[in-house]
């Protein structure tokens, strides 16, 4: 039930939320140095010294955004890699079923706190 | 598929008949999706994505931008198909689900041109000379 219900609201967020992050940033690194620091500035960091009430909004909410979007990519991920065994028609015994759903829900939030420790590992190292 | 079987004629054939395809076409474009997106996600962890140029030179090479004009359609294609089925479950009365459906597929084909035509631009502005090259 809840692995069902999350792999359809995993999906619709990197459908939108994601795809819109993805263009957004393909955008502006087509578009020129300017562009793609003004996006940086949005979403990341904005490096001015006096950061304007917008960015420090925009600063915190692009992380939040990122965070959530690398949830939601390894929560469809695990999930999508449950439904291709599905198809096989395989582990529909409710005990293994409630056993993969739960490790695909575990292995979701694992998956993202690691890549998220290592980022704020290699922010911290330069 | 006029006479044969009961089952022959419904072979193949949901409410919509293309159920079958629609789900084959989920299936596939999601094996593109674990190489192609993985393959990205890793990427940009290697990346230093605050650089622009060496992002840029990055994705102005051959094969990634190839490889990113291929995400492209398999993740658009992918989530517009699930989108539908989201829309198909969840948005009831027939004029404000076609509306919905128009909406996704302008979304989608939009999403996926605007997507393709960056990574060209990106591909090309070393040749083209235009800002955004080194």
């Amino acid at each position: 039930m809840a692995v069902s219900i999350l792999h359809r609201i995993s999906g619709d967020g990197l459908a939108i939320a994601g795809a819109l992050m993805f263009l957004w940033w393909l955008g502006a690194l087509a578009a020129g140095p300017d562009a793609y620091a003004a996006f940086v500035a949005c979403v990341w960091h904005d490096p001015s010294p006096e950061i304007g009430l917008f960015h420090q909004i925009t600063n915190i909410l692009g992380k939040v955004v990122l965070v959530g979007l690398t949830w939601a990519f390894f929560q469809h991920l695990f999930s999508g890699l449950r439904h291709f065994v599905l198809d096989t028609g395989a582990g529909y015994e409710l005990k293994t079923n409630k056993l993969w759903s739960m490790l695909v829900m575990v292995g979701a939030i694992l998956a993202t706190t690691a890549t998220w420790l290592y980022i704020a590992k290699e922010a911290l190292n330069g | 598929m006029g006479n044969g079987t009961r089952l022959g004629r419904v072979r193949g054939l949901g409410s919509s008949h293309h159920g079958s395809h629609h789900w084959l076409q989920q299936r596939l474009t999601a094996l593109g999706n674990i190489l192609l997106v993985t393959w990205f996600f890793v990427s940009l962890l290697r990346l230093p994505l605050g650089d622009q140029a060496a992002v840029h030179r990055w994705a102005s090479s051959p094969t990634v931008a190839l490889a990113l004009i291929l995400l492209v359609i398999s993740v658009f294609w992918h989530f517009r198909l699930g989108l539908q089925v989201m829309i198909e479950d969840y948005v009831h009365g027939e004029a404000t689900r076609l509306l919905a459906i128009v909406a996704l597929n302008f979304y989608a084909i939009g999403g996926a041109a605007y997507g393709i035509f960056a990574i060209v631009r990106i591909a090309l502005a070393p040749v083209a000379g235009v800002p955004g090259g080194m």
